[in-house]
């Protein structure tokens, strides 16, 4: 018996010609119980099942669930119609627990579970479309409610939040101005130093200035800013708000008669549609002098023929166009993202996925803004 | 108080906790004994939750020792420590299931981790777990998001138990059940205790459950163990917090079908 002590010490089997007993040994725990799953595998796979077993199970120094479920398994599998099996030798406090978990396999066994999710390629394809509908009907929901909360709030001003939109502004734009600043001065940098690098080339170093002048007013800086915001403000809309859905925070400001979109989300779209103008102002301002950084130690251009050039490359009507589009894109990250919050449900990873689907869909959104807008003001020679 | 010469599988010594300028817990010693199901009692606030978050290992403590089977948690390696958290088992106030992950992947987490399981088997032995503590095979595939609060303190409970631990800390089992649930819940304690041999420690509010299956009460107040014993002690203590708490209104409701049941 004891030859073969790695794997069939816990499991031993004894055939007689009248009846076969398995003699049970060692510890029937956890640690164990992968073992004994293979050797009551192999003890079952066999072919004939024995007319009477005895399971004799007072070898056995330790017995948990694991021990007992595999018990009850055997015990379950040899007494077919005809069969007989009794098990000896368990002692009582073991007994309780074997009856406990004999009769809950039972019953597990008995109810079969439906997987969760079977994947079907059209159906996947139906419903994923379906959802991108659904999901441009919220984003157009959210974008009434919001105007009809502006609207409550300037017909009655008191109930506005200015509190709460000043806080955020203080977060969406105060503290985004170290970042941004340094973001569209490099941008504006690697503009001028490109421009420098290639323009010099054919002799047409004043252009230059043109270049970095109109590109950064009328596209970068507001760009690079709306993205940065994105980023920086949309995705930390979109947790907040998830989380706070999660925890039934907006479920307890419905009830107590406040709407969500009043309290939460207005004062947020507020704070970015006037702190994004802003940043792009400040961003614009860095760029175009880090532009004028990169003339002078690079390009060999002294500050003021920079600035003189500049005069003449830009009008107002450039800065306008980039001053213009802020607002716009700020309402478009401001409502993804608000909207991608209260999608959130009870998971963690279900919050996770909205962010990622707030920032994505909001950078998205801007660039394609952007492009409509290009196409706006071309034809009105803008 | 059972075998008082056995060695407790908890030993809590002079455990100083606190929070910058206060000691929640002030030299507090409390003894958990093999096979005996301690219910701990204490105001809101009072440090019950801090005592077991401290016991587990989440809250650093200033003073103390805390010695689990006999090992101290500070001085054992990650080694030891990890042996020893697989022989315990703990139900959060709110269950603490993964959100992620359905009911049964939140009972097979633990077994998947530490035993090697072919994958039939962790289906069938969590299917038996859910059972035993009285769920169906069809709830299995739920998310937790999907789960009522009974359901999820079941669910906690089995995953508490997934790798048949000898100790089960449990932070309020039944608040927030209405009382036939909470009940039930009691009787599975209490079955399991017997029929799995657990030593349960047990943070609780509801006498019910306190009075049906708790063989040993302390009792948490000023930081420090005030009062400690079976419910006929608790009713005969004359501190003023123990007092008001089992002689108030609602314990009295307690201590007359106490006197019914003869001791």
């Amino acid at each position: 018996m004891n030859s073969d002590l790695s794997e069939s010490s816990l499991l031993t089997t004894v055939v007689h010609p009248s009846k076969t007993t398995i003699v049970g040994s060692e510890n029937w725990t956890a640690p164990n119980s992968a073992r004994l799953d293979r050797l009551v595998n192999s003890l079952l796979s066999a072919s004939e099942r024995p007319v009477h077993t005895t399971i004799d199970m007072s070898g056995v120094q330790a017995f948990d669930t694991f021990g007992a479920w595999q018990l009850a398994r055997l015990e379950r599998a040899l007494s077919e119609p005809g069969h007989e099996v009794t098990i000896v030798g368990l002692p009582q406090h073991y007994a309780d627990l074997f009856r406990a978990v004999q009769e809950a396999s039972e019953r597990a066994s008995r109810t079969k579970s439906k997987p969760r999710r079977e994947f079907a390629g059209p159906a996947a394809l139906g419903e994923s479309v379906a959802k991108s509908a659904t999901g441009f009907l919220l984003l157009l929901n959210m974008v009434g409610a919001v105007c009809a909360a502006a609207l409550r709030s300037l017909r009655r001003p008191s109930t506005f939040r200015l509190t709460s939109m000043v806080n955020q502004l203080d977060r969406v734009a105060w503290q985004a101005i170290p970042i941004i600043l340094l973001i569209t001065f490099l941008i504006g940098s690697i503009i001028a130093q490109q421009g420098f690098f290639h323009f010099r080339k054919f002799g047409a170093d004043d252009y230059v200035v043109d270049m970095v002048g109109i590109l950064v007013l009328r596209e970068i800086g507001v760009l690079i800013v709306a993205i940065m915001v994105a980023g920086r403000s949309g995705s930390s809309y979109t947790a907040e708000l998830g989380s706070m859905k999660m925890r039934e925070e907006i479920d307890a400001l419905r009830t107590m008669g406040f709407n969500p979109v009043d309290v939460l989300i207005l004062p947020r779209i507020l704070a970015l549609v006037i702190g994004l103008p802003i940043l792009t102002f400040i961003g614009s301002m860095s760029a175009l002098y880090g532009g004028e950084l990169v003339a002078w130690l690079y390009g060999g251009m002294s500050p003021e023929i920079y600035l003189a050039r500049l005069k003449e490359a830009i009008s107002i009507t450039h800065f306008k166009v980039g001053m213009i589009k802020a607002p716009f894109m700020a309402f478009v990250i401001g409502i993804v993202a608000c909207s991608e919050g209260l999608k959130v449900g009870g998971s963690a990873e279900s919050l996770g996925l909205r962010t990622t689907a707030s920032v994505v869909t909001s950078i998205f959104l801007v660039i394609v803004l952007d492009g409509l807008f290009a196409v706006f003001f071309a034809s009105i020679g803008m | 108080m059972g075998s008082s010469s056995e060695q407790p599988v908890i030993s809590v010594r002079d455990l100083v906790v606190g929070f910058r300028d206060r000691n929640v817990l002030d030299h507090l010693s409390l003894d958990v004994h093999r096979g005996e199901i301690l219910g701990l009692v204490g105001g809101s606030g009072s440090g019950k939750s801090v005592l077991l978050r401290t016991i587990i290992g989440l809250l650093p403590k200033r003073a103390g020792t805390i010695e689990v089977f006999g090992q101290d948690l500070d001085r054992a390696d990650d080694q030891t420590r990890q042996a020893l958290q697989r022989r315990w088992g703990v139900l959060f106030q709110n269950g603490a299931l993964y959100s992620s992950l359905t009911v049964l992947q939140n009972v097979q987490f633990p077994m998947r981790e530490f035993l090697r399981l072919p994958e039939h088997l962790l289906d069938e032995i969590a299917a038996t777990k859910l059972e035993m503590v009285g769920l169906s095979r069809l709830d299995a595939n739920k998310l937790p998001s999907e789960l009522s609060g009974g359901m999820t303190k079941r669910v906690a409970m089995a995953r508490a138990l997934a790798l048949d631990p000898e100790v089960v800390f449990l932070d309020e089992p039944t608040s927030g059940l209405d009382p036939i649930s909470a009940g039930d819940f009691d009787s599975l304690i209490s079955t399991l205790q017997k029929t799995l041999g657990l030593t349960v420690f047990m943070i609780t509010h509801d006498l019910n459950s306190l009075h049906a299956i708790c063989d040993r009460i302390a009792v948490l107040a000023d930081g420090k163990i005030v009062a400690n014993g079976s419910i006929s002690t608790m009713l005969a203590s004359e501190h003023p917090w123990v007092k008001s708490y089992f002689r108030g209104r609602r314990g009295r409701l307690l201590e007359h079908s106490h006197q019914q049941t003869p001791a």
